[in-house]
């Protein structure tokens, strides 16, 4: 979901950047008022983490494979803004040291996977564990999150290349987001285990942020409220202006009254399949959009039939630590607050 | 062990070694301007740019080999995505300008990068006054992306050791991978603790 150089056009890659600043900055405002500075340390290692966790490949479909995306599992570890920062970072690295993602179109994948992903993942995954208030709820949630996240990160990505007028969106849409909505499952899986895992393993780490009732911990909602506006001032930007005019109806009935105007822009070149030939191209957005809005109640309802099965148990977990005989008592030090 | 993998020549001797990072960073920052932001019909700027990357490259003894490599990691994806540009009128030529534009940037980076210790692109970004708390995770990140992959790479080894190795995937293998990228959790936060201890020692303030 890397999008290199030469992809976007000047337009795009302004609003991108733009959008991604104001985000970062307001990342960066909220944790001078509120972090304490041991967490910079931690967030650097963070980063450094999610890459080496991006390096590894699971295998999707038919010999193709995908990687983690992690904004989710950072989100809900250390927090929205701490996410904000961290991928950015990642993706920044990732740009001027290996060459992953370009340069220029830094702003939009710092806008996709960096602020899109880790926010959206976040805002649902409170949303839902709020809702369900039962232990197996939080996994559900993170589930879910992580895998509308990937979803939503490749919408944004194909809205930005098809208005730079790269990708047409009748196509791109249904390619990128078909194969999200599939590497998604595997980084809701990834991210709900990493999660188990570590809340099995340090539960005094509080890995899952917001769900001791601590009022520390609480956002002040103006943070919130700038992140959803960018977020949602993004989607409309980039993804509105496609999705209105799905079944291409404005283009087909100028084809059929004879005015087809994209006859003027025919180039020297043809291309190699003449879109208009292409028998049902029109619903095919149309379809993957319907597919997944089923696909999200789908994946919804799965996690959390698979989050009541699979983590019945663990709510009894860090309690059942009771001291034994020739066991030590704590086999870690005590709560040292390594998170607020 | 050795992980140079990311920027493996970036610490060699040549005379693109030594010029100043700030002016290299400029240099391919305008490079991939002269690149991306021409219309699609423009030629001069990419055989301008193509003509001074080769003799930057020829200048800077990065083998070609590890050009071609690095190159064909990203190649595969530009491609894919370039090909949803065939797709629509004037696709060819849409196609084949994307796939110039990007793999002429990507080349420029892989130079970039591996012609500049990425210490001294740090200290570029300090001057441009990127925020510090930024620099000190991005300083901290490139320190440790190596220690973490083989810590990584520890742990996979101790897990072959230990268990048959599992052809099938199924949900116990994701679950072990999880657990495993749980445990690098563990592992880097706990890092971070000494980290800490070991800055706030030497008199850090963040």
């Amino acid at each position: 979901m890397h999008i290199p150089d030469g992809f976007l056009d000047t337009k795009t890659i302004v609003a991108t950047s733009l959008f991604s600043l104001i985000g970062i900055g307001r990342a960066l405002k909220v944790l001078k008022t509120q972090m304490s500075p041991r967490k910079v340390p931690l967030m650097g290692l963070a980063a450094a983490f999610i890459f080496v966790a991006q390096m590894i490949n699971f295998p999707v479909i038919a010999g193709t494979s995908g990687h983690l995306l992690g904004a989710v599992l950072v989100a809900v570890l250390l927090g929205p803004s701490e996410g904000i920062l961290v991928m950015s970072v990642v993706l920044i690295v990732q740009c001027f040291l290996f060459a992953d993602g370009g340069v220029l179109a830094l702003g939009a994948n710092i806008f996709n996977m960096g602020i899109i992903a880790p926010v959206a993942g976040y805002s649902l995954y409170r949303l839902i564990s709020g809702w369900i208030k039962a232990d197996y709820g939080k996994y559900a949630a993170v589930a879910f999150a992580a895998w509308t996240s990937t979803v939503l990160a490749s919408v944004c990505c194909v809205g930005e290349l098809a208005w730079s007028g790269t990708a047409r969106w009748s196509i791109g849409f249904p390619a990128m987001t078909g194969i999200h909505m599939l590497i998604g499952i595997g980084e809701a899986l990834i991210t709900t285990f990493v999660l188990a895992s570590i809340y099995k393993a340090r539960p005094d780490l509080r890995p899952f942020k917001d769900m001791s009732g601590d009022k520390r911990e609480a956002r002040p909602l103006t943070g919130v409220l700038i992140y959803g506006s960018l977020m949602l001032l993004g989607l409309v930007l980039f993804v509105l202006p496609f999705a209105s005019r799905w079944p291409d109806g404005l283009e087909k009935v100028a084809a059929t009254l004879g005015f087809d105007t994209k006859a003027l822009a025919r180039p020297m070149v043809p291309s190699p399949i003449p879109e208009y030939r292409v028998p049902g191209i029109g619903s095919l957005p149309l379809a993957t959009a319907l597919a997944g809005v089923i696909g999200a109640i789908l994946i919804f309802v799965v996690s959390l039939v698979l989050a009541k099965i699979l983590f019945r148990k663990s709510r009894d977990e860090p309690s059942r630590r009771k001291w034994t005989p020739g066991q030590s008592p704590e086999p870690r030090p005590p709560s040292k607050d390594h998170f607020s | 062990m050795r992980h140079d993998f990311l920027d493996r020549y970036s610490r060699i001797d040549s005379p693109i070694h030594r010029l100043p990072a700030a002016l290299k960073m400029g240099l391919a920052l305008g490079a991939i301007f002269i690149i991306v932001l021409p219309p699609i019909t423009a030629l001069y700027p990419f055989l301008f740019t193509a003509v001074v990357l080769l003799g930057a490259i020829a200048l800077s003894r990065i083998p070609l080999s590890f050009m071609v490599r690095r190159i064909l990691i990203f190649e595969p994806f530009i491609v894919a995505v370039a090909v949803l540009a065939l797709l629509q009128p004037g696709g060819f030529l849409k196609f084949s300008t994307i796939v110039v534009k990007s793999t002429l940037s990507l080349v420029t980076i892989i130079v970039l990068s591996n012609t500049t210790p990425f210490t001294e692109l740090l200290g570029v970004f300090r001057r441009l006054h990127t925020p510090p708390v930024f620099l000190t995770m991005m300083a901290l990140m490139y320190r440790y992306v190596f220690v973490l992959v083989d810590e990584m790479q520890r742990m996979k080894r101790a897990r072959l050791s230990r268990t048959f190795k599992n052809k099938k995937e199924n949900a116990r293998s994701w679950r072990s991978l999880s657990m495993m990228i749980g445990q690098l959790f563990l592992r880097s936060t706990e890092r971070a603790e000494r980290i800490f201890a070991a800055m706030s020692a030497r008199g850090w303030k963040s």
